[in-house]
């Protein structure tokens, strides 16, 4: 049994190359970078480096780059820090698909008596700029979209989003933490004021995010006792962690073309293949504007925790929309607002895939997954037709 | 990835009796698409009357399956009066346990086999029919149900409901009720409450320091854990007037602070006619 690992949606292998720049400061360069003294100084200069590598992926500066624990962290400081600091009361406007660490605080925020828009999205997962449009003409917004959902892949229009947002004088927020790595994204281009990445999704380990603060944004911080990250971010600097980050953006500068070309490749042709092979099997989420890496696809009949179990029986790891993998009992509320039947809901598989994964890893899917498919569907009391 | 045992995933990679049987003699049909799990249960009996043969399709998730599989193996051989004792919890034990949050797999189980044995009884129909008034819409689940599976589990919070019969799961708009469910199963189980001691007659002396003990002792500690207080002013006949202060004195749910707890308290430690009232702000 060979392990392919198809769920980088959920987390990234750290790259080698990103745990041996770490290395250094749990041994040697651990001082802190606040300090006036070498172990400080040498320190600090290279969480600068990291700062403008982050910076050079998306088209900032490093003074628009905040370092945070988790892209959760992010969206939060985001989100609660830009309705926090508007002087005026303002809107927050979002949509049905967006990720929790979105959802969440927007929703504490309805509750405090904020008004919240949510926008709903389409079969294909889309949402419709009239309908932004619309909420934008209410008054003045703090705006959440995600620029590639988790779970599709769907890739919102945000270039667009953003020119109707400043055009009504709202401030636009992305989660990027799906795209950044994956796309080319360059905010010197696509005039949002925010935007949320991760570490851990791309290929730096889990505890390290970042938020962009456009300037002249203003953002109320969060975490309050330090003049760290320009008092936008109290604590002392997670430097090791922050160090990979900017490694791995470094990286992924250079794999960009790889992600875009060669991964989206693999990703299609593990889809006409599961097309082929399996009845009944349908892709959720709009194929056109799409993250290269992602493949959401329903099986019908069948639910996708047996799917899952068996796959990883074969040493394969997916994730899936279904009820039963949540611990919830509905499915997953992307599936859910985009309309797919439940027929189709309880059975969603997502592949995502990353650089490292070669063509043998999708025959292996494509040979190993077909079987499970008919096995599980031979089990199920409603018939395939 | 879930806990499961090595008797589940076993029962999942290789199901017992998959399939159904042409011409049963009793057949049930339970849960749904929407749902994400359904199960189809199919027995035919020799003539003994035992369960010679019985088979199922389970549409679900690993642990339906399993629980499914499980069940045919259990009841094959029973006679349908035996068998119709099976409880979702011997299903659940003859798997070594199921996490509690798929608790309603071996529920599902267990209503399948009583709507097969139903059919085989009456020939009427297969599907489920939903007895007595459906208090979880988004599931379909009838309070009948959540009586049962809190009986025979000893349900106590409405998390566990959802995890045995999913009620409660969905929109969560049910749960107020459940809980009263729950309450109501709870108040005739039979733990009844000693019989309440006749009120000894106190001087109004003794009432007003045993009002200040119990402020002190069960009622000041219970509003400090969220930073509130409470401030005895004064005893007027059986009236108690207090004033709440801290995070209480501005809390949406003071009148309820002062009614079920400071009034109730007062009213077990003290004697039963005591009326608490606020001091006007």
């Amino acid at each position: 049994m060979r392990p392919v690992y198809l769920d980088n949606n959920a987390t990234t292998q750290p790259a080698p190359e990103v745990v041996e720049a770490m290395q250094p400061f749990f041994t040697e360069l651990w001082g802190n970078p606040s300090s006036m003294h070498k172990f400080g100084g040498q320190v600090r200069r290279h969480v600068e480096t990291a700062r403008a590598q982050v910076a050079a992926l998306i088209g900032a500066e490093p003074s628009e780059i905040v370092f945070t624990g988790c892209g959760t962290e992010s969206d939060n400081l985001a989100i609660r820090g830009a309705v926090e600091a508007a002087n005026n009361p303002v809107n927050v406007i979002t949509s049905r698909v967006e990720h929790p660490a979105v959802l969440e605080p927007c929703r504490m925020l309805k509750e405090r008596g904020i008004p919240v828009i949510e926008l709903e999205v389409d079969g294909q997962g889309r949402i419709n700029l009239d309908d932004l449009r619309l909420a934008l003409s209410r008054g003045r917004a703090v705006v959440s979209l995600m620029w590639a959902n988790n779970e599709t892949g769907v890739l919102f229009p945000i270039a667009e989003a953003a020119e109707l947002v400043k055009a009504a004088g709202g401030i636009l927020h992305t989660d990027a933490i799906q795209a950044v790595g994956k796309l080319p994204i360059n905010v010197s281009k696509v005039p949002v004021d925010l935007l949320s990445l991760s570490g851990h999704k791309l290929h730096a380990p889990k505890g390290i995010g970042a938020l962009y603060i456009r300037r002249g944004t203003r953002v109320r911080p969060l975490l309050l006792g330090g003049h760290q990250e320009s008092g936008k971010r109290g604590g002392t600097e997670n430097v090791p962690y922050i160090v990979g980050l900017g490694r791995a953006c470094e990286l992924a500068a250079k794999t960009l073309a790889d992600e875009t070309t060669r991964v989206a490749q693999l990703r299609d042709r593990l889809q006409a293949g599961l097309l082929a092979t399996c009845a009944s099997a349908r892709v959720n989420g709009d194929q056109e504007h799409r993250l290269p890496n992602t493949l959401n696809i329903s099986f019908e009949y069948i639910e996708g925790e047996s799917i899952l179990y068996h796959l990883s029986d074969c040493g394969i790891a997916a994730s899936s929309g279904s009820a039963c993998t949540s611990g919830s009992l509905e499915p997953s509320h992307v599936i859910r607002a985009m309309g797919v039947p439940f027929i189709a809901a309880h059975g969603s598989i997502r592949f995502s895939l990353s650089r490292y994964n070669t063509a043998s890893d999708i025959d292996y899917v494509l040979e190993n997954l077909p079987p499970i498919i008919k096995k599980l569907r031979a089990i199920s009391p409603f018939a395939v037709p | 990835m879930w806990e499961y045992t090595d008797k589940v995933l076993d029962h999942f990679r290789n199901p017992r009796n998959v399939g159904t049987i042409p011409n049963p003699d009793g057949v049930g049909e339970v849960g749904s698409m929407a749902c994400g799990d359904a199960l189809k249960l199919t027995f035919k009996l020799d003539k003994q009357g035992r369960i010679a043969d019985v088979k199922f399709q389970t549409f679900g998730c690993a642990s339906a399956i399993a629980s499914s599989s499980a069940l045919t193996e259990m009841i094959k051989g029973l006679t349908l009066e035996q068998a119709g004792k099976v409880t979702n919890q011997d299903i659940a034990n003859y798997l070594g346990g199921l996490p509690e949050q798929k608790m309603h797999c071996s529920v599902m189980g267990r209503e399948a086999l009583e709507v097969a044995i139903a059919n085989y009884h009456t020939g009427k129909t297969s599907k489920k029919i939903l007895e007595g008034k459906v208090v979880c819409h988004c599931f379909g689940v009838t309070e009948d149900e959540i009586v049962r599976v809190v009986r025979e589990n000893r349900l106590t919070t409405v998390q566990q409901v959802t995890n045995y019969c999913k009620a409660g799961g969905g929109c969560g708009k049910c749960q107020p009720e459940i809980e009263v469910i729950i309450a109501r199963i709870r108040a005739e189980q039979p733990s009844a409450p000693p019989a309440p001691k006749p009120a000894p007659h106190l001087t109004t002396l003794q009432k007003i320091r045993l009002i200040e003990e119990t402020v002190e002792k069960e009622i000041r500690p219970a509003l400090k854990k969220d930073d509130g207080d409470i401030e005895l002013i004064d005893v007027v006949d059986n009236r108690v007037i207090v004033a709440l202060r801290g995070m209480c004195a501005n809390c949406q749910v003071a009148q309820f602070t002062l009614k079920d707890v400071v009034e109730a308290k007062l009213r077990e430690f003290v004697a039963p006619d005591l009326v608490v009232e606020e001091v006007p702000s």
